[in-house]
């Protein structure tokens, strides 16, 4: 141990005091470009930071992955899911005719969509592949109403940052960063394989964020807030999913 | 669809997620992913110092690279006799990694650790989207994954034989000299 000089002490402190400086001056920077996830906190923060930040830099204008016809699954697995409650009955049992979808914040014209006027809007098709966490996968036919064209009839705001989707499912909720919100793969989904979207796969309104995995997808939306600040949503984590245990950034 | 080669009996996290066989293993998924991530983060971030540092100290070339008259089948059949007779170096041999060692070495830090993580980035669906082939060269999403658990299996056994070899070796010395980067050959077998 003798051979641990003073001189090598002095070094390490040294380097060690640059690398925590250094990781300051970095958190500083990833602040002010937007690259820290709302659930940065805690012990797993440095590695949800690090996760979103790479993606940020990494898939900017990036597309998901599309595939041909002919690897669409058999079955798109339909997700177990809460027993539905009586609101959603109630809108089912009149055939969703008076679906709204409301959306506020950040937008100069709030106000709501029925499913009709969704549908009325150019729809665009993908054929992409839904990813759980847990592993499974499924490769369907999505038909939707890009985001971005909803935000744009409402007047997104340039001040916004997020925009937070709600299930009418109140224990569901997420957001997504503006990224993700304008990107042209994101789409609020009404159809599956040529039908309607199945009530087992989230019909009649489903969000579907083809870059990030099944989760993100919430189910059975009602309302979306544009928004700069989620620190104003739940406990502040950006989504229902970190508050029971789960990274808000589902892009791995 | 492409069809299914092969089935690995391995749990679910829920009995609603098709496997085909009855197991289902507590959902431990959310602090589990955490941990996983930060854990891969750690791992590339050291593994990446640990090769720049190697090629340039020359350490890879000097240590690890076996020598030319090492690369025979006599030599390597030599080497696992004594390996699995649990011959102990001579006072030489010691100063060196032998032949397997520096094989095996080599093996995990330029073949299973490269696999590993590309295995594993095939499997987000953000990344697949910046680099495509990250998994199309894999044949899917569902084979990465297959490939990722085994070579994590390899990464394993590799981990268990090491500490067993260590723990034979002399597990204070060793891990003296592991942490100081000094060996004592007096401290051996204590």
């Amino acid at each position: 141990m003798t051979d641990l000089s003073r001189r090598k002490l002095i070094k390490t402190g040294l380097a060690a005091t640059a690398g925590v400086a250094g990781l300051g001056v970095a958190t500083r920077i990833a602040k002010s470009y937007g690259l820290i996830p709302p659930d940065h906190g805690g012990i797993w923060g440095a590695g949800e930071t690090l996760n979103y930040a790479s993606y940020r830099l990494l898939t900017r204008h990036s597309m998901a992955r599309e595939f041909p016809r002919s690897q669409i699954s058999k079955r798109p697995l339909e997700n177990e899911m809460a027993p539905l409650n009586d609101a959603f009955k109630k809108l089912q049992a009149g055939g969703f005719a008076d679906w709204r979808l409301t959306i506020d914040g950040m937008v100069d014209r709030p106000g709501a969509f029925s499913l009709d006027q969704l549908k009325s809007y150019p729809s665009r098709n993908q054929i992409t592949q839904l990813a759980c966490e847990e592993g499974w996968s499924y490769v369907s036919e999505w038909t939707g109403v890009p985001l971005s064209h909803v935000l744009e009839v409402a007047g997104i705001q340039p001040q916004a940052k997020y925009v937070v989707y709600f299930s009418i499912d109140p224990d569901w909720w997420d957001s997504i960063d503006m990224g993700d919100a304008m990107h042209p793969q994101t789409y609020l989904a009404y159809g599956m394989n040529g039908g309607e979207l199945s009530v087992g796969n989230g019909g009649p309104l489903r969000m579907r964020v083809p870059r990030q995995l099944g989760y993100k997808s919430v189910k059975f939306i009602t309302h979306l807030t544009v928004t700069d600040n989620l620190k104003k949503f739940g406990k502040g984590l950006g989504s229902a999913s970190p508050e029971g245990g789960y990274a808000w950034y589902a892009g791995i | 669809m492409t069809p299914v080669l092969f089935k690995l009996p391995i749990p679910s996290s829920r009995s609603l997620v098709p496997t085909g066989y009855g197991y289902v293993l507590p959902d431990q998924n959310g602090w589990s992913r955490y941990l996983h991530f930060q854990s891969a983060w750690l791992v590339v971030f050291t593994g990446f110092l640990y090769v720049v540092a190697g090629l340039f100290s020359g350490h890879f070339g000097k240590s690890l690279v076996p020598g030319k008259g090492d690369l025979s089948w006599r030599a390597f059949s030599k080497a696992m006799v004594s390996h699995v007779r649990f011959e102990r170096p001579s006072a030489a041999e010691a100063w060196s990694y032998n032949l397997l060692q520096r094989l095996s070495y080599l093996f995990v830090i330029f073949v299973l650790f490269p696999l590993v993580i590309w295995t594993g980035l095939a499997m987000s669906p953000a990344f697949t989207s910046a680099v495509p082939a990250t998994v199309t060269l894999l044949g899917g999403r569902q084979s990465a994954r297959t490939l990722h658990f085994f070579v994590s299996v390899a990464l394993l056994v590799f981990l268990l034989v090491h500490v067993g070899m260590v723990w034979f070796a002399g597990f204070r010395s060793r891990m003296r000299a592991m942490i100081t980067g000094r060996a004592d050959t007096s401290m051996e077998r204590t």
